[in-house]
This record gives C-alpha cells, structure tokens and sequence, in this order.
C-alpha cells in the first residue's frame, strides 16, 4: 500500500495519512479529474461563442481604434470583410492562435486589442504585476520597521495629566475613534 | 468683438503676470509689503473678470454667427441649435483651453475671496495659482487664439459642430470634467505652498482636503458623464472603451481618491506627509498629461479633437511644474518629517498604506497600458494595440483586491485591532458573502440575472461572481457599521433605529457619508460586473420582419425620415415584445448632419434594473437597400449609474459639517487616581 502511494515519497507524513484514508484518496482523485475536466474544456466552445471571444481579442483597422465586433461604423471600409474572414477561420476550425497569426500577417500588430504574451509584449504584462509584488513587500517592511521602533521610554510611571494636556488626548482619542 | 476678447486675454495675462510676481515679492519681502500683496490678490480677482469677459465674448460670438472669427467658423453654424452654440466655447482647441483659464480663474476667484482663513497660506496658493494661470494664458494669446480672425473671403456659414458633441449631456460633461481637472490646481496649489513655506501644522491639509473632495466630486461627475454619454451616443453598446483620452480623466481620479484615503492618516495620526504631498502633485500632474494627451497628438485616441503643436507647450510646462515641485520638495522635507510608529499590522494604517497601494499601482497600470504602444514602437519598431483586453487581465484583479481592502478597513481601529474583534464584526458579513456566492453559482442560469454564475465556465463569470460578492461583503459591513452605531445612540437615547442612524451620520458626516460613497461605489461594480451578461445581435429587418435577443422579441413596423434645418433624419420604428406581450415601441436613429456632412447613429435605449435594450440603426445594406439594426443586451448597466448618484450624495454628505459634539462629562475623581495605570489600546 505505501509503495503505491504517492504521497509517502514526498516524506509529508500528514498528507501521507490523508492518502491512507480510502474515501478521502478517492474523492482527491475525482476532484482532480473534475478539475481536469474543467481546464480541458475551457476555450472550447460552439463557433458562435469562438467568433464572440475572438472578435472581442480584436480590433478594427479603419482607425476607429474600436474592438472589431463593436465597431459602429456605417459603411466601415474595414470591419465587415474582417468579420467574414473570421467567421470562415472558425468555421474552418481553425484554432484561436492561428486564426490571430493570420490576422497578425495580414494587418500587423495593430490588429490584436492587447499585447501578445510573447517577446517584449511579456513586458505589458509583467511590469504590473511586479510593481504590485515588489509594492506589498515594500509596505510589509515599512509596516515592519514602524512597528519596530521602540516606544518613548518612561523613567517613573506615568506622570498625572491634567488640564489642557488631558483636553488634548481626549481629542486625539476623538480622532483616533471617530466619535 | 473680437477686438475686445483678444484685449481681454491679454488683460488677463498681464494681470496674472503681476499677481504672480507682485505675489512673490510680497513674500519674500515680508513685514512692509502688506500693500503690494493686497494688490498682487487683486490682480489675480481681477484676472478672473478679465477671462470672464473673453469667454462671454467668445459665445457671444457663436450667437451672432461671427464666422470672421476662425473658431466660430471651424465649430458652429447657423442652424445649430441654441444649447449647442453656447456648448461651442469647449468644443474645440482654443474655445476648451480659454475655459480651462476660466475655470482656474474662477477657483482663484473663490479661494482670494476666502483668503482670511489663513492669509500666509492662500498668498502663498494664490501665487502658485497665477503661475499656472500664466501658462494658460500665454497659450491663449500666443499658440492658440480663440479670437483669431478668417483671412481673406468670409464663408457665409461655419462648418459645426462635431456630430457626437451634439447631445444634451455634452452641455454638462465638459464642464464637469473640467471642473473636476482645473480643481486639482488648487490642492496642489496648498501643498505647494505649505512646502515652500514649511507650514506648521496639519490646517492645510483641512484646507487641501475639502477642496479636494469638491473638486473629486467633480470628476467623478464629469468621468461617468462621459461614460453615459459614449453609451448613449456612440452607439457601440459600451461606456468605456479604455482609450487614451478616457483614461487620462481616471488616472487623477485614482490618486485623488488615493490621497483623500491618505490624508486620514496626516491628519488623525500626523503619518504619510511626504508622501500626502506627492499624490496631490501627481494628482495635478495627472490632470495636466491628461490633457497632454488630448492635445498633443502623440498617442492616437478616438477623442482627441484636437492636434498641434501647443503638446511642445505642455511638455515643458509638465517639465517645469516637476523641477520646481522637486527642487523645493529636496529644500524643505525636513519640514515633513513625522514620527512614524505602528503598534500592530491589523489596524486602519496598515489598510490605507494596502489601500494607497492598490489606488497607485491602478493608476501606474492605467498610465503603463496608455503608454506601451508608444514604448513598443521605440523597443521593437512596431506599435500594439492596448486595449480592454488588457486591462480586464491586469486591473481587475488588483480592483478586486482593492474591494476586499473596502470591505475589511473599515472594521480595522486606529492603532490596533484584536483579532477577537475583527472576528466579531467580520464574521457575519462574510458569511453573508459566501452564501450569495453559492447562491449565485448553484441557481440555474437565466439571462439578464447574475444567477448560474459558473466560474469555471469563463474568466469573465469568475470576475463577476468575485464581484458581485465582495460587493455583498462590503455592503453587509457598512450596513453593520450604521447598524451598531445607531443601537449605541438607540439604546442612550430611546429613540428608533433609523433616527439614530441619522443622528449617527449626522455626528460623524465625514466617515459615515464616506461609507455611502462606498456603498455608492459597489453599487456601480454590480453594474460593471453585469458586462459579463451582454448580447448583441445584428439583422437586416424590413417591415414585418422579426428579431429575438434574450427575452425580448423586435417586430419592425416602418420607417421614417425627417428634415431639419441642422440635419436629416431616419427612423427606424420598432414594436417590442417581452413574453410576447408588447411592451414598447423604440425608434433609434441615423442622423445626417448637414454643416459637418457627416452621418451619426443615435441608438435607442430602454432601461431596466435588469437590463438595457440598446437598439442602433447601423444604415442600410449597401447590397440591396434593406435596413440594419443591431440590438444589445447590456445587464445591470442602470446600476452604475444609480450608483454614481450614491457616491455623490455621499460625498455632499460628507461635505456636510458635524453636528455640534455632546456635551463633555468631566472625568470622574477614579480616574485622577488612576492616571499612573497603563493604557490599554483596542478597537
């Protein structure tokens, strides 16, 4: 049984004992395969849904710098042969990449409605993702550091307040709790 | 006129001039100029009347049909319509620039007449305003007249106005947004001053701030104006397309509403000076590149109606306004420094650092996919196209996270929060959340309603479900917020719930019609989240032909045309039947614009809290004359509307000063015993 198991070769003693349980190694294997299931189907579709999806990846060229199956323009020089172009690529079954490759060739760059994911396009993508990576860690060492600073240090105790200097706490505390 | 307009300019200017330099050397003089600082705040009152005066003039001539006047020429005509003439001082080039100085004028106007709240302070923004005002001056006189004269034959009508600025809402949008713009100068105006001036204390950022709600107030007005308008007249079924010109009017709405978070910290924990201080530069900063963009040609834009060579102007003075604010930024930050100090990583301050975070990084995504073709073509010799694809993969998930942020910072205290507590106040809410996201997932689907959302389906039914639920989860903690506030003041005062709740507001404006704002604000994400619902279909329809989009059934019955002196008109009449019961007749329209000899659709639009059925007559089949209609079925797009009213009720709320404070108990004689115990912090 334990040569069988896969979990026991990572050492995890914990998911070991998960993979001993029969019920739960049998309902891991249906929720993989669901899951499975699921990434395989996704992006397929009937040619309607294909020509939706990938219309909305593209734009039109006449300049409207508008999606191409939302471009409104009546008497568009552009959008209508592009529109049947693409509804004879998916009819075809040509796949999504081959499909935008031939626009590419045919129109240049200009005609996909983001940056690819390959070469310097990459970079489009990257970058916010970075600056929101590096920009939390940023915040998680400030919040370290502030929280870090030593507090004022009190030679006896605390000294009585009274007067104007309690009127002032009492606002700060206002403040602090919105009330 | 034009005489006169042009003197009025160069009045104007000549004034600035002196505002700004009598200004300075009042300043920097001290003791014994009182007088020429006097004179210099005058002249910048004054300017505005001068400005005022150019303007009048300017319309003044669009009703007269002065078309010896080149702009009058180039963006009117006889037959336009009287709204529209008086709209023509913003449609154009030189007309909108002349109003952005009015504008400027205008706020300079309002804050030299207030000038005795803190007299250093506002001689100081009234300097940094006349500078700014002598910028856009210089360009009125110098690069781009609006009271440049026709050479040679005069036409006997002027070419009109845009096609798709002629609309109702175009009469408002512009100012809105501009309002919204020119604002921003003044928040930066105070923190420029107070910089120069190392100015003790947080008064200025009491100052700063309610201009800039004012002025936030404005651009949110202004930015969803626009979006309703490119609904209701550009007739591709959407609001935002994320073109350069639309994103330049979010870029300072996300760091003006970033700073209005941050400016809580300055003022409730004297945190975040230095950095308070740049988003309201870069808020400003933002406002004038928006208008770079716009003007300057440089990245090609569906909106931009304008391109010239006065880019060169706001490239430098974009230059200029960096310089100065930096070197003076380097001089005095000593004047900023503040004591920062944490007591624990759950509370307020650690959500609005996430929360600035979050707002930041939207708008550097925001400027990032706004400027990658540019970088592209310099990398790699070849522009790509960045549009609503891309930024439905990169700023919706960080507009999710800022959601989440929304929900949670609220329930988080100042200084410290115990988890115990956290628990306590969040547990409901959340559970609220995830049973109407099971909800949602496991009911059947049905168009027009969230329901049957399947994530796995598609990315969008995901981000929808996200959506919809973390907007469930906000709601529920600002219901809770009201809810335990008003039962404190319930159970004190006697009286019901909703009195309290009112009387809560009432105390507090500020937090709790900021909590409407959010309210306000998940109520236009619902909206957003329906696009992930949208249909659209197109059909050829003559008479007695039949369409079906979702639940509804079109039945051409005719059509129509109409000529006006401005334009010619057809109409399509289309019965319209839910369930197969007629409900509706809807006539969207193709116009034909006669001065401008361009055509323009008008689409038909019949709204539900459901959904919208949006109807274009796209013209007819060049083929064989039949008509096209294409119809669209957009979900939940009233939502984002309703919502914008929130947001704005809340922020006139907000506006609204304090109900005076009750009246003080004095601390019992415990107390005076007690003085040496430690304090203890909590929620």
């Amino acid at each position: 049984m334990s040569r069988l198991n896969p979990f026991s070769k990572l050492g995890a003693p914990l998911l070991a004992s998960f993979a001993r349980s029969g019920s739960l190694r049998r309902k891991a294997t249906h929720t993989l395969i669901l899951c499975a299931a699921v990434f395989a189907l996704l992006g397929a579709g009937d040619p309607a849904t294909r020509f939706n999806d990938i219309g909305h990846q593209m734009m039109c060229i006449c300049g409207c710098n508008q999606i191409l199956l939302e471009c409104n323009h009546v008497g568009c020089p552009d959008s209508d042969g592009m529109r049947n172009e693409l509804m004879a690529a998916v009819s075809r079954g040509d796949s999504d990449s081959l499909v935008e490759q031939s626009f590419v060739q045919k129109y240049g760059p200009t005609v996909l409605a983001a940056p690819t994911t390959q070469g310097f396009d990459r970079v489009a993508y990257i970058i916010p993702f970075t600056a929101l990576f590096f920009g939390c860690g940023l915040i998680v060492l400030v919040i370290r550091t502030w929280k870090n600073r030593p507090a004022p240090a009190i030679a006896d105790g605390l000294p009585p307040v009274r007067g104007a200097a309690r009127e002032q706490f009492r606002d700060q505390a206002g403040k602090e709790t919105d009330l | 006129m034009a005489v006169i307009g042009s003197f009025a300019l160069l009045l104007a200017l000549a004034l600035s001039l002196y505002s700004f330099l009598g200004g300075i050397v009042a300043l920097v003089k001290g003791d014994g100029s009182e007088r020429l600082g006097e004179t210099a705040r005058r002249a910048g009152i004054a300017t505005f009347a001068a400005v005022l005066l150019a303007a009048v003039i300017l319309v003044v001539c669009a009703f007269q049909d002065d078309f010896s006047i080149a702009y009058i020429l180039h963006h009117s005509n006889r037959n336009l319509p009287g709204p529209y003439k008086f709209a023509v001082l913003w449609s154009g080039q030189e007309g909108s620039l002349l109003f952005w100085s009015l504008l400027l004028a205008a706020y300079g106007f309002v804050l030299r007449l207030r000038y005795k709240t803190d007299p250093r302070l506002f001689a100081y923004a009234s300097v940094v305003l006349a500078g700014v005002q002598i910028f856009f001056l210089s360009l009125l006189n110098f690069a781009a007249h609006p009271f440049a004269i026709v050479q040679g034959t005069i036409p006997a009508d002027g070419n009109g106005l845009n096609p798709l600025l002629q609309y109702p809402e175009m009469v408002i949008h512009p100012p809105m947004l501009y309002l919204g713009y020119v604002g921003f100068t003044v928040p930066f105006a105070f923190a420029l001053g107070a910089l120069i001036m190392k100015y003790p204390g947080e008064k200025w950022i009491h100052i700063t701030r309610r201009w800039t709600m004012v002025t936030w107030a404005f651009l949110t007005c202004g930015v969803f104006l626009g979006a309703h308008w490119a609904y209701s007249v550009l007739g591709w079924g959407g609001y935002w397309g994320w073109d350069p010109v639309e994103n330049a009017s979010l870029m300072p709405w996300l760091t003006g509403t970033a700073f209005l978070h941050s400016v809580m910290m300055q003022e409730k924990r004297g945190m975040l000076k230095m950095w308070n201080m740049w988003l309201v530069f870069a808020t400003f900063w933002l406002a004038i590149l928006g208008t770079f963009l716009t003007r300057s040609g440089i990245i090609s834009s569906v909106h931009a109606f304008a391109q010239s060579s006065i880019g060169d102007w706001f490239a430098w003075f974009l230059g200029i306004t960096l310089v100065v604010f930096v070197f003076f930024f380097i001089k005095n930050k000593s004047s900023l420094r503040s004591e920062h100090k944490l007591e624990s990583i759950v509370s307020r301050e650690s959500s609005f650092l996430f929360n600035n975070l979050l707002f930041v990084l939207l708008c550097f995504t925001v400027l990032w996919g706004t400027w990658f073709p540019k970088i592209s073509e310099l990398v790699q010799g070849n522009k790509v196209t960045v549009g609503a694809p891309f930024y439905n993969r990169v700023a919706i998930p960080v507009a999710l996270l800022l959601l989440i942020l929304t929900a949670v910072g609220p329930l988080l205290a100042w200084r410290k929060t115990s988890l115990e507590s956290l628990k306590r106040n969040f547990m409901w809410p959340a559970i609220g959340a995830i049973v109407v996201a099971i909800f949602l997932m496991i009911t059947p689907q049905s168009w027009g309603s969230p329901f049957g959302l399947r994530p796995w389906q598609d990315i969008a039914y995901f981000y929808s479900l996200m959506a919809i639920s973390l907007s469930v989860l906000v709601t529920l903690t600002v219901a809770s917020e009201f809810y335990r506030g008003g039962r404190v003041i319930s159970k004190h005062t006697g009286q019901g719930m909703f009195a309290s709740m009112v009387q809560l507001t009432h105390r507090n404006t500020r937090r709790y019609g900021g909590y409407i704002v959010h309210f306000g604000v998940v109520v236009v994400i619902i909206g957003f989240a329906g696009a992930a619902f949208n249909l659209d279909k197109e059909q050829e329809m003559g008479n007695g032909d039949k369409m079906t989009i979702g639940p509804y059934t079109l039945i051409c019955r005719s059509y129509t045309d109409d000529d006006a002196p401005n334009a010619a008109s057809e109409w399509a009449i289309l019965d319209v039947y839910k369930g197969g019961k007629y409900i509706d007749t809807m006539t969207p329209v193709r116009k034909f614009f006669k001065a401008s000899q361009q055509t323009s659709t008008m689409p038909a639009i019949r709204s539900g809290l459901n959904e919208d059925l949006y109807l274009v007559f796209e013209g007819l089949n060049p083929d064989n004359g039949h008509p096209i209609i294409k119809a669209h079925l957009n979900a939940l797009v009233m939502w984002i509307w309703m919502g914008v009213w929130i947001m704005l009720i809340g922020t006139v709320l907000a506006l609204i000063p304090n109900a005076p404070a009750p009246v003080r108990v004095p601390a019992p004689a415990r107390l005076e015993r007690a003085e040496a115990a430690p304090a203890v912090t909590g929620d």
